[in-house]
This record gives structure tokens, C-alpha cells and sequence, in this order.
């Protein structure tokens, strides 16, 4: 497979190697001095061949501050739809809000993400999506690190075999324990932010000093 | 190009000034411009002599606490939507306070660069930056007065080292009760009790005529003078005395003690051509100065939402912060505390009991367990509780449950809410495992005795240091039998229990030095509540268990009852009980000192007298623990 492989490659287009390039860089140690990019995608469904993204969300966290200007909101275009979910989305095919095609999208989120960690609540999910979307264009897997704050905030909770604690920890349940407002729920952009918010909280509680703590 | 979190900001600016006074368009604008940070408690924002940022900060969440560097004393704390640190900005001065994340807090911060063309554009936010820098207070629009936008000016800083308190504005009750002159007199009382107020306001064509107070009723109601079916108009006293409504706590109390009357009516311009908008009681100034513990307790039973109790708790840990400065014995500091503690935990309950939408199905028991349990908790720390319902059948049983879980909910989110942290460890009413009918609780309980593993002699440590917060003693109280009957049926249990005392590391090392904790978070600082607290607390929780007491749960008390029941050892449980009053005193002093629970403590910034005081308790932890350790056993247990 390599010599396909490597004709595919010379393929790609300009975007993808911009891309590429900011990874050469190496991520500062200090947790302070990184970037995290946290994201939220709304989607069809859950099956990643199938459904689609409708709607990337995301925001830039860097020390202690988000800088409203610097959010990321794109809706795109639908050609699968999927009726039940746009129920709870609220986004309808023919949505009044201006989309864009899907590879448009990706190619401003690859400018938007460069190579800053990626944090979001059960990222793979989102992480798969877009990989997913990726493929479709022709396009190999996002290189990012992530971090997922479910799993970071279990270890800010205490160990006990006896006490019962539950599995599995939903946005809901975060945004609840950190009384953060849950009125913009199930927007990408509003969900990025509650998970921005509870991701300070949690890194504060861990209090790790370098990236590689975090990241681990 | 607005998007879902500018509106948001948008949204939530809206509800205060000055930018209640812009227009939409120009807000969406601003909120764009919008940086948003998140402070960790005690970080700083900006300190004295700084240069000015480029922004001014309002307070979305959390609170924040302007003081002058190196100095402890507050001079104002912002609160949800309060802007501050702006006019240095506009003065284009350095600046003159410290400000400091006083609790976990998002600010927005918003560019000058922005904002100052519209505050110029604008007339009415022109306005409000005059006059809230004139007269100092914030927000001249707010009842409530406080020096918000900046704090305070050259003439208040030089009384910044005592209680500036004397010149602030002072807040008083707008939600005025008012009676017509015709009223009779017991519709008024009626009315007072049901608004629980000390007195009444009488208008006549909406102007102020005359004040009907507690007093007046008492001396010429109650006295049989008038009839209860007389009018207000025989018995108020008229004409009345009125102040303008922007008065300072010194001027209200001048005013008090001339006219010698307890009730200031403030109206519009001060005479009593004008609707009155406001009554001041002493109370009222009594809460503003706050260092009266019964004042704050009255004040507690009259708040009613979690808000107003947050106000009230800062005032507690100034109130905290007095005892300690003036060295006033700790176990009546610790009393005092505790039971402002447990009435706000009591009002917590009726507030949110009020807002179910459903009577509670059964009797239920809230239980406040570890430090708050003890009674030994006078820093905000975590919140450890239970509830006990009574019996219902097992069909009933997982409806009444969910009922239960969702109270539990609610409380421990307001508790939250007033500054006591949730337990890291699930330990809440809200967790269905500490939500449990009666018989469920003694069958729990009756399982750690007769299991007792490191996990169940944790949980029992917790949980056996129940005090009922609120609901039916008797609950608790059969709980509290059936635990015993299963402990002195199986003995063994205690040694496990005096095991598990034993269990925590030792303070000091071979050469009598502090042993600091090695890595982490918290890598060389001390664990005062680990290694010294918890061994001595332990210690007494077995041997009073031992002497099936349950009604005896602080600490120094326990070891007093000690005393009392084994003369021979007297000697000892009182060395144990003025060390663990001295711990706790100490514990509280670096939490008051850090704003935090005061468990880890940095040995550097301890003088050689607190140091000498901390290692002389080390000895009476060794001896209570080897006597522990004779008396229940505990060596057969290693082997």
C-alpha cells in the first residue's frame, strides 16, 4: 500500500499541509501558556458513517480567559437528515442560519485548531465525526491531542469501592455540580462553553503543572 | 457577527447598569468584544498600584474582595453583576485596591477602548459613571449601596484601616408594609406577623403619616388602653421623623439616638411630602455592622433564598475572624458557630422544602455528618448529610425515595450555593446511597460493624458522627440504638474501629521534625487535619462509642465526658481535649489567613511559638493512641 499512499498524499490539498506544518511545533510544557481549543459538533446521529455534523462549535481557552471574538461557529450544509434528532438540536435542513459546504467547514476548523490540545465532554465521539467527515473529503485523521472532561473530572473524584458512584458523568451532570447555566444546552458553541467551564474547574481541582500531566 | 456566547453575554449584561441603559445593537457589539476569565479562589485580578488593564471586569459568577494590600480587612465585595475597577481606568490612575478572587469566579472583561465611546455617546450611562463616582457608592440606581465601581475615595481611605463600614450606605428594607389610618388594629398585628416585622407604616394619600411599631402595641394595646378594634389612627405615633433616603450607617445611627426611635422612615427627598420608599430599624444597622451573633441568627431565620444567605455567612466569617483576633475560648467560639451553621442549614431546608412541589410523603431526619456533625466546623468545608425517612412499604418505597433524592438535591445545591463545597466523595443526601428508609440505615449500619474492612471503617468513622440538622430526633435516635445493640454483639468491631484510628501517618519524624506531605498537590506543606485532627478525633469516637454514648459528638466534649467516666485517666483525655481545641483553633486561624479549609499549612510561614504549640500536641496524639491501641487490642488484629 505505500506507493498509494504516497501518491495520495501529494494529493492533499494546500489546507491540509498548512495544517500539518503548525505540528512541527512542539506544545509548550506549562499548562498556562497552552492553547486548548474546546469543541462541541452537533450531529444527525450517532453512527459516524451515516449521519453527519450540522452544526462545529469551539472556543479557545489560553491561561485563564476566553476571548469571545476568537469563537468558532459553523453550520453546515445537510444532504442526509435525519428527523428525530433535529428535534433536539433545533436545527432544521433549510435552517435560517447561513451554511457553508462541509469541506469549507473543515478546512476553517484545520485553521482554527492548528495543533492545540482539543478538549471536549466524550471527544472521541466528536474526534470520530470529524474524522469521519475528513474521510469523505479525502482527507486523513486530525493529528490533535485531546482530553475528555468526563474522564478528568473522575479524577478529581475520590476513589471508593464502597461508596456508590455512577459510570458515567454527562455534560448535564457537570454543568450541575459546577452550577454553571444550562440554557444554551444543545447548541455546539453554548455546550463548548459549559465544557470550557467545567474544564477550568476540573484543571483547578487537579492542578497539574506541565501538559504531559494532563495529558497522560 | 454575533454568536451563542456574545448573546449570552448580552443577555445576562442587560439586567445591569450601566448597561441596562444601552441599546441592544451597541450591547451585541460590546459582548464581542468580551473577554471572559475564570479566577480560582484567591488569585488575584489586579493588585494595588498596578498599572490599568485595558479592561474593567463585571462579576458574571462567584464573588470578588477589593482590599488594600496587606491588609485583611475587606472593604467591598462584588457580586454577580457588579462592575468594578473602571474608574482608574477613566482617570487614567493606577490602581488603589487590591482586587481578589474571594470564591471561584468568572469575570467578563470588557475593553475601555469599547466602551468608553458609547458611556460618551450615551447620556444615561454618562450619568450613572457621575454620580456612582460622586457619591461613591457603586450604583446610585441600586438599593442596594455599596462601593462598587471603584471602592472608596481619598477621604474614606484614611478610615480604611478600621471599619470604614461607619460612612457606607447603608441597605435597608424596601418591600415596605403599610397600613391605611382606618385599619383596624388587628388587621395591622395580623399583617406584622404574617410579614414578620417589627412595625408598620400608616399612609394617608400615599404620603407618610404616622409608624405603628411592636412597642405601641404593646403599650397601649396590650395594656388595655385602646381596643384591638380601634383604628391605626388612635395608636401611631405621628408626626413622623424622615430621612432622606441615601444615608450612611453613622447618620442613621445619629439620627436613631436623637429622636431615641428605632425606625427611620426614608422618603424620596427626606420631608414627608414625599412617598416614603424605605424603613430602617436598628436591626437593620445591627446586620450592617454585623458582630452580634444573636443579629445574625434573626437574620438567618428571616432570609428566604440561598442569596441572601451567602451575605449573611461572609458576615459569620468576619464574625469568626473578631473571636479569633480577640482570643475569645474556642469552645464557646465553636458553639456559637456551629449554631449559626446549623440554622443556616435549617433555613436551607425550609426554603427548599417550600419550593417541592409536594409535601414530604413520610417523616424524614437530615443528618449532617463529620466535621459539621461534630460541631467542630467553623470554616466552610465540605458538606457530609443523610436522610433517614421513615418506614414505608415496598411498593412505596423507590417513589418515596426519588421524593427524598430530589430534596437532598435541591438543599445540598443551596448549600452549595452559601459556600459549603460538595464532598468530594458522593457523601450527600443526594446520592442514593445516603438516602435510606430507617430499617435500610440499620441494615447499612449493621453490615460495616459486621464487616468492618478499611472501607467500612472509613464510612462508619463519617457517618457515626450523625447530628440531626433537621426533622424527627426520634429517627435518629432509634438508629442510634439498633448501631449499638449490633456493636456490643459483636465487640470486634471496635478494635477495628480503634485499628483504623491508628491508621493515619505520623506528624513528626525520628528526629522530631515535621513530616511534610511528599508529593502532589499539596508537596511540602503540612496535613494538619490528616496527621494530627483526624487521629485525635478518631480516638474519641471509639472509646465514647465504647461507652455507648451517641449524644456527645465534638470532639473536646467527648474527651471531657472521658474524663468524667475513667478518673484514672483523666489527666490524659484532657490534654487530648485542649489539643484538639487548639488544633481546631489553629486549623481555623490558617484557614481564615489562606481562605481556604485550613488543612495544609506551610511550615515556613509559622512562627517558632505556633510551631512549638503544634509539636506539643504530637505527644498527647502518641499517648491517646497507644492507649487505643492497649485497650482495644488492636495488635492481635495486625498479627
Amino acid at each position: 500500500m505505500w506507493p498509494f499512499s504516497k501518491k495520495k498524499q501529494l494529493e492533499l490539498p494546500d489546507f491540509w499541509w498548512e495544517y500539518d506544518e503548525h505540528f512541527k511545533e512542539k506544545l509548550p510544557d506549562d499548562v498556562k501558556e497552552n492553547t486548548f481549543v474546546v469543541l462541541d459538533t452537533e450531529t444527525t446521529g450517532f453512527s459516524l458513517t451515516k449521519d453527519r455534523m450540522l452544526c462545529i462549535g469551539a472556543l479557545k481557552l489560553k491561561g485563564d480567559s476566553i476571548v469571545v471574538k476568537e469563537t468558532f461557529e459553523v453550520y453546515i450544509q445537510q444532504e442526509h437528515y435525519n428527523k428525530e434528532s433535529a428535534e433536539i438540536h433545533g436545527i432544521l435542513k433549510k435552517s435560517r442560519k447561513n451554511s457553508i459546504s462541509e469541506l469549507d467547514a473543515l478546512k476553517l476548523f484545520l485553521d482554527y485548531a492548528k495543533n492545540h490540545v482539543l478538549v471536549g465532554h466524550h471527544v472521541m465521539f466528536d474526534i470520530n465525526m470529524i474524522n469521519a467527515a475528513l474521510k469523505r473529503n479525502g482527507l486523513p485523521k486530525l493529528k490533535n491531542k485531546t482530553l475528555d472532561t468526563e474522564k478528568l473530572y473522575i479524577r478529581t473524584l475520590l476513589i471508593s469501592s464502597v461508596v456508590e458512584q455512577k459510570e458515567r458523568y454527562t455534560l448535564d451532570d457537570l454543568a450541575k455540580k459546577f452550577s454553571i447555566s444550562r440554557k444554551d444546552r444543545h447548541t455546539a458553541l453554548g455546550d463548548a462553553f459549559i465544557t470550557a467551564i467545567a474544564f477550568l474547574r476540573t484543571i483547578e481541582k487537579l492542578k497539574p503543572q506541565k501538559i504531559k500531566d494532563l495529558l497522560r | 457577527m454575533k454568536n451563542t456566547i456574545s448573546e449570552r453575554i448580552a443577555d445576562f449584561l442587560k439586567n445591569y447598569p450601566p448597561f441596562n441603559a444601552m441599546e441592544t445593537k451597541q450591547l451585541e457589539q460590546l459582548s464581542l468584544e468580551v473577554v471572559i476569565i475564570h479566577k480560582e479562589t484567591n488569585s488575584i485580578v489586579f493588585s494595588q498600584n498596578e498599572n490599568p488593564h485595558d479592561n474593567f471586569y463585571v462579576v458574571n459568577k462567584g464573588a470578588i474582595a477589593l482590599s488594600k494590600a496587606g491588609s485583611s480587612q475587606i472593604l467591598d465585595i462584588c457580586d454577580e453583576g457588579d462592575v468594578f475597577g473602571l474608574r482608574p481606568l477613566l482617570a487614567h490612575e493606577k490602581y488603589k485596591l487590591e482586587a481578589k478572587a474571594y470564591e471561584e469566579t468568572i469575570l467578563y472583561a470588557i475593553p475601555i477602548k469599547e466602551f468608553k465611546p458609547l458611556a460618551l455617546e450615551n447620556k444615561r450611562i454618562g450619568n450613572f459613571l457621575i454620580e456612582s463616582f460622586a457619591s461613591n457608592t457603586g450604583n446610585p440606581y441600586s438599593i442596594k449601596h455599596r462601593g462598587k465601581l471603584y471602592g472608596v475615595n481619598e477621604e474614606a481611605e484614611r478610615y480604611s484601616t478600621n471599619k470604614i463600614l461607619d460612612l457606607q450606605p447603608i441597605k435597608y428594607s424596601t418591600d415596605l408594609i403599610t397600613c391605611k389610618e382606618g385599619t383596624k388594629i388587628k388587621t395591622i398585628a395580623d399583617k406584622m406577623t404574617k410579614y414578620n416585622v417589627s412595625c408598620i407604616l400608616v399612609e394617608k394619600d400615599d404620603l407618610p403619616a404616622g409608624i405603628i411599631t411592636d412597642k405601641d402595641l404593646r403599650k397601649k394595646v396590650a395594656t388595655g388602653l385602646f381596643p384591638i378594634s380601634a383604628t391605626a389612627k388612635t395608636i401611631m405615633s405621628s408626626p413622623i421623623i424622615t430621612y432622606p433616603k441615601e444615608l450612611t450607617l453613622a447618620q442613621s445611627q445619629m439620627a436613631m439616638m436623637k429622636s431615641n426611635i428605632s425606625h427611620l422612615v426614608l422618603t424620596e427627598d427626606g420631608t414627608t411630602e414625599t412617598k416614603a420608599v424605605g424603613i430602617l430599624s436598628k436591626h437593620d444597622i445591627m446586620v450592617a455592622v454585623g458582630n452580634n451573633p444573636a443579629v445574625l441568627l434573626r437574620a438567618i431565620k428571616r432570609a428566604t433564598d440561598a442569596k441572601r444567605l451567602r451575605g449573611i455567612r461572609h458576615g459569620i466569617m468576619n464574625l469568626l475572624q473578631g473571636y479569633l483576633d480577640q482570643n475569645i475560648p474556642l469552645g464557646l467560639v465553636s458553639k456559637i458557630i456551629s449554631e449559626l451553621n446549623d440554622a443556616s442549614t435549617k433555613q436551607v431546608i425550609q426554603i427548599a422544602l417550600s419550593k417541592m412541589e409536594e409535601e414530604p410523603p413520610v417523616k424524614f431526619t437530615w443528618l449532617s455528618m463529620g466535621s459539621q456533625g461534630r460541631a467542630e466546623q467553623l470554616l466552610n468545608t465540605d458538606q457530609d448529610n443523610a436522610i433517614i425517612f421513615e418506614d414505608v412499604s415496598e411498593d412505596r418505597l423507590e417513589t418515596t425515595r426519588n421524593y427524598f433524592i430530589k430534596l437532598g438535591e435541591s438543599i445540598s445545591k443551596m448549600l452549595n450555593t452559601i459556600g459549603f463545597e460538595y464532598c468530594p466523595a458522593e457523601m450527600m443526601a443526594s446520592n442514593r446511597s445516603w438516602c435510606h428508609s430507617l430499617t435500610e440505615w440499620k441494615n447499612v449500619t449493621a453490615h460495616w460493624i459486621h464487616n468492618p474492612g478499611p472501607e467500612e471503617i472509613l464510612l462508619s468513622s463519617i457517618f457515626f458522627d450523625y447530628n440531626v440538622a433537621f426533622g424527627e430526633k426520634a429517627l435518629a435516635d432509634e438508629l442510634s440504638k439498633s448501631i449499638f445493640d449490633h456493636a456490643h454483639q459483636y465487640p470486634q468491631f471496635f478494635t477495628h474501629l480503634a485499628s483504623g484510628a491508628l491508621q493515619n501517618p505520623s506528624p513528626s519524624g525520628f528526629f522530631r521534625d515535621f513530616l511534610v506531605e511528599q508529593d502532589g498537590e499539596h508537596k511540602d506543606f503540612f496535613d494538619l487535619k490528616l496527621r494530627v485532627l483526624m487521629p485525635i478525633i478518631d480516638a474519641a469516637r471509639v472509646l465514647i462509642l465504647s461507652h455507648s454514648i451517641k449524644s456527645i459528638n465534638n470532639t473536646a466534649e467527648r474527651y471531657e465526658k472521658l474524663a468524667e467516666l475513667e478518673p484514672n485517666n483523666k489527666e490524659l483525655y484532657l490534654a487530648c481535649s485542649y489539643a484538639s481545641k487548639a488544633l481546631l483553633k489553629f486549623r481555623t486561624r490558617q484557614g481564615l489567613l489562606h481562605n481556604d479549609s485550613g488543612r495544609y499549612i506551610a511550615l515556613d510561614q509559622l512562627n517558632k511559638e505556633e510551631k512549638i504549640k503544634l509539636k506539643r500536641t504530637f505527644k498527647t496524639v502518641k499517648e491517646i493512641q497507644s492507649l487505643i491501641e492497649v485497650r482495644f487490642q488492636v495488635k492481635n488484629l495486625l498479627r
